[in-house]
């Protein structure tokens, strides 16, 4: 038995160990606001927290993950108003919105680590693909966070 | 487990479904936690409609829905794949409405309804950058008219005449008793009003809305991960389904060992597809595990044995004809006598559309009734091809778009969609087939290769006499004439010529061929489609002439767009903003195009660093736009930064090459990705030159920015690149 803390909330999953966790969190535990972009930890579409860290959900398995503390999306706030999806809504970052999830968990575990990146500092650690270019808006948006958070 | 029960999904929507007591299956969005409301200035999170309920007592009409709180529903019936249509049609109808914005929600049209209804939605495709050009003018009239009959249906409660009756911001006043109705309160009655005369729609002069910096209503539910794309819907009892396709783009099986993976954890059959097989299992991953386990013998068939190099080849042979003439002007073969003759020749990959959403589609068939989640962008021409596969009337066929996770193209055939209702139909439940990223990298339906020369003669002001453009290139129409099927007109694919017969320069003799040839690898509709590969031979190659010519490539250009004023504002804009006339320092470079597609000009300078190495960097991007007028600035802004993106990820990166007929690359290891640290800086400004015209702005940022960056290039470092992507050149001093 898989024993997860997914944004507070315990689940025991009855599942193959080498399930990676981004099929575990859409698929058995229903919470679909992170992605699957490629499988191969290139996107960074699948972003979660792992005990704080921003990890690649379809790069670790959930027999790996097990008894840690997994934070998604869903679990950033209750109403969309984390200081940086606030930035994100104010700088009207997202198009099809499709690698946005991602975009922000690797953006709030920047924020954490280093309260005012730079612009380099912002490219080397917020690596995510958006297949529409939101890159502008996102380091836009990266900023007004730091300033306003 | 209970991997669908409530209690186990937390505050995340997930869908309730439920027969109706005709039978049918209603399906809806519940929000636990949210109480079932979607905020006013927002849309909903599935897009919406997701049920068939009949038409509310607040329906002004099929576009408009206003609930008794004033809160206004407007139905958008394009599909929103990040373009931005669920705010730009909505400001468009609320702009003649006359009612308050902040009190809009944004949904989806229904595309059944569309079809039980005499297309009252007119087309649902999303394509060809059309959306706010082709429906403007018929959502101006659906909020004009629903306008007038809210003023008629206050006048006739008071007692009054209409032409007394004025409407702002959701509420009708009679000015001279100082009563006033909010439009909650009228719409009932609207609705019944029959209007003696529709009235007149706005012209630009008198928008107030539209052309204003406007929020996206959609940016809420994609912050928080509650916007549902196809990938997300989850329904009771559903199965899901991976895909293996023959790895030779329109092979066959021959043969597979369903045996060796029946017994793997949660895996329930192998379902045969035209090209490929399904293998179906009660979780995503241990249907993908399994297939990737199954032992397939294919039938690789024609395109077996095929590769890159020859098919390089084999478009630089079909330049020697017969080709077909697409337009002449003058007499460019007799100008070619008199004078000094330059050519080029530039070559283009294939591109895979690569959509940030792999393609999938979650059906539930029952006898008499389809239901399909998926995002398409065009739902109405899915709900033909559904119809026609299972054998349904389009009017028993309900689908439920959702927001689409990138389409550039590649959602609007729905290779997907045929798979799932062939799954669907052996397993008797709900499926969701999902392709993986790699099945959606090697099964495109991609930008065609081609091979494009040029030729022109100078006369003795430098100026050119004479051009010559050839093309060989894939045909679109043939490529996907078995899934979509347009009428044809005669002469040369206007696809395949686009951006070449309409380049915008004085040349006294033009001369446009092509020849149509395609491979095994199907091709399709990509961001900005004939442009993204014409673009870059005719604005390189101008280039090319005004070096020969000894003059600047701003001037050059300028002389010959003398007649065009358009094209000049844009250009002088350009360079002015651009700074185009300060010296570069060493190692870089500035580089300009200009191209118009899909009625829009756009002109671009890109300034580029060139490394030691001879890796070129992009640092800045100057765009200046003339699509006519504009809905809403912002959000052009965003789409030309993002066509920006996506040609400059293909200029420097991307080719799909073939061996041994199959695709090579299979993920963004092999298909590289601009990110954000390269990301240049994108400046937008806006040359608007009004009047009728209206451009689109979904795709014109792409074209020109793979000649401008090239351009630069060839400034920073004296090197011409004439085959793309970039990378294939040495541009390094060794
Ligand atoms: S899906 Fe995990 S990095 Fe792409
Ligand atoms: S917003 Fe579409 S992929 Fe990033």
């Amino acid at each position: 038995m898989i024993v997860l803390i997914v944004n507070g909330a315990r689940h025991e999953l009855d599942i193959e160990p080498e399930t990676p966790l981004l099929w575990a969190l859409r698929d058995e535990i229903g919470l679909t606001g992170t992605k699957y972009g490629c499988g191969i930890a290139q996107c960074g579409a699948c972003t979660v927290h792992v005990d704080g860290q921003p990890v690649r959900s379809c790069s670790l398995s959930v027999g790996d993950a097990n008894g840690t503390a997994v934070t998604t999306i869903e679990g950033l706030s209750p109403d969309g108003s984390h200081p940086v999806q606030r930035a994100w809504i104010a700088e009207d970052v997202p198009q099809c919105g499709y690698c946005q999830s991602g975009q922000i968990m690797a953006a709030v575990a920047l924020l954490k680590a280093i309260p005012k990146p730079t612009d380099t500092e912002i490219d080397d650690n917020v690596t995510n693909i958006c297949r529409c270019g939101t890159y502008p808006r996102v380091r836009a948006a990266i900023h007004r966070a730091a300033t306003n958070g | 487990m209970g991997h669908i029960q409530p209690t186990n999904l937390g505050r995340r929507d997930f869908l309730v479904a439920s027969l109706t007591a005709a039978g049918g299956l209603a399906i809806g969005v519940s929000l636990p936690g949210i109480a079932g409301a979607v905020p006013l200035n927002a849309v909903s999170p599935g897009g919406a409609p997701w049920d068939d309920a009949p038409p509310s007592a607040g329906e002004v009409n099929a576009w408009i829905v206003i609930e008794p709180d004033d809160s206004v529903v407007i139905r958008v019936a394009k599909a929103e794949m990040g373009e931005g249509v669920m705010t730009s049609m909505p400001m468009i109808v609320a702009e003649e409405l006359a009612c308050d914005w902040t009190k809009v929600r944004s949904e989806y049209a229904s595309a059944n309804r569309n079809v039980r209804e005499q297309t009252v939605y007119k087309s649902m495709l999303t394509g060809g950058s059309s959306a706010v050009r082709a429906s403007r003018p018929y959502l101006q009239q659906a909020g004009a008219s629903a306008r007038a009959r809210l003023i008629e249906a206050a006048a006739k409660r008071w007692g009054v005449p209409s032409a007394d009756c004025s409407a702002a911001n959701s509420v009708v006043t009679h000015k001279a008793s100082g009563r006033s109705l909010n439009y909650g309160a009228l719409a009932g009655d609207a609705a019944k009003v029959v209007l003696a005369q529709e009235p007149a729609i706005k012209t630009p002069e008198q928008f107030t809305l539209i052309g204003n910096s406007t929020a996206r209503l959609d940016t809420k539910v994609k912050v928080t991960g509650e916007a549902i794309f196809g990938i997300d819907v989850r329904l009771p009892d559903m199965l899901y389904a991976a895909v293996v396709t023959c790895p030779v783009p329109g092979g066959t099986v021959k043969n597979y060992d369903a045996k060796a993976i029946l017994g793997h954890r949660g895996v329930q059959s192998v379902v045969p597809l035209a090209t490929g097989v399904a293998v179906v299992a009660d979780r995503f991953w241990r249907a993908k595990q399994a297939a990737l386990a199954l032992p397939i013998e294919w039938d690789f068939g024609a395109g077996a044995g095929t590769d890159s190099a020859q098919f390089r080849q084999e478009y630089r042979d079909a330049l020697k004809g017969p080709l077909q003439n697409a337009k002449a002007v003058g007499d460019a073969g007799k100008a070619f006598g008199e004078g000094k003759v330059i050519e080029a020749l530039y070559e283009v990959p294939y591109l895979a559309h690569a959509t940030m959403e792999p393609l999938n589609c979650t059906v539930q068939l029952q006898p008499d009734r389809l239901d399909i989640w998926m995002g398409t962008q065009a739902p109405d021409i899915t709900i033909g091809l559904a119809a026609k596969t299972v054998g349904l009337k389009p009017e028993q066929v309900y689908i439920h778009n959702c927001y689409l996770g990138g389409g550039f193209g590649r959602r609007a055939i729905n290779d997907e969609l045929v798979q799932a209702l062939a799954v669907a139909k052996t397993v008797g439940k709900p499926v969701k087939l999902v392709w993986t990223r790699e099945e959606d990298m090697r099964h495109d339906r991609y930008r065609p290769q081609a091979a494009i020369s040029f030729k022109a003669v100078l006369g003795k002001d430098g100026m050119p006499t004479a051009i010559q453009a050839q093309t060989a290139v894939g045909s679109i129409m043939q490529s996907i004439k078995p899934m979509l099927d347009f009428p044809m007109g005669p002469g040369v694919e206007p696809l395949a010529v686009e951006g070449l017969v309409n380049m915008p320069y004085a040349i006294p003799n033009l001369k446009v061929d092509a020849v149509l040839k395609n491979t095994h690898v199907p091709v399709m509709f990509w961001r900005s489609v004939g442009s993204s590969q014409n673009a870059f031979a005719v604005e390189s190659f101008i280039d090319e002439l005004a070096h020969e010519a000894g003059q600047d490539p701003y001037q050059f250009r300028r002389k010959m767009l003398e007649g065009r004023p358009e094209f000049l504002h844009v250009l002088d804009m350009l360079a002015e903003k651009s700074n185009w006339s300060q010296k570069m320092p060493a190692g870089k470079g500035r580089g300009i195009a200009i191209h118009e597609s899909f009625g829009t000009i756009v002109g671009e300078v890109v300034e580029v660093a060139v490394d030691s190495k001879g890796t070129p960097r992009c640092e800045r991007v100057v765009a200046v736009v003339d699509c006519g007028h504009v809905i809403n600035p912002r959000n052009v802004e965003m789409q030309i930064e993002s066509g920006v993106i996506y040609g400059l990820t293909a200029a420097l990166y991307n080719e799909i090459t073939v061996k041994d007929g199959q695709i090579e690359q299979g993920n963004f290891d092999s298909y590289q990705m601009v990110r954000l640290a390269d990301s240049p800086k994108i400046e937008t400004y806006l040359a608007l030159s009004g009047g009728t015209k209206w451009g689109g702005i979904g795709e014109p940022g792409t074209p020109p920015i793979a000649p401008a960056l090239c351009n630069a290039i060839f400034a920073a470092t004296g090197k011409r690149v004439r085959e793309l992507p970039i990378r294939k050149t040495n541009l390094g001093s060794a």
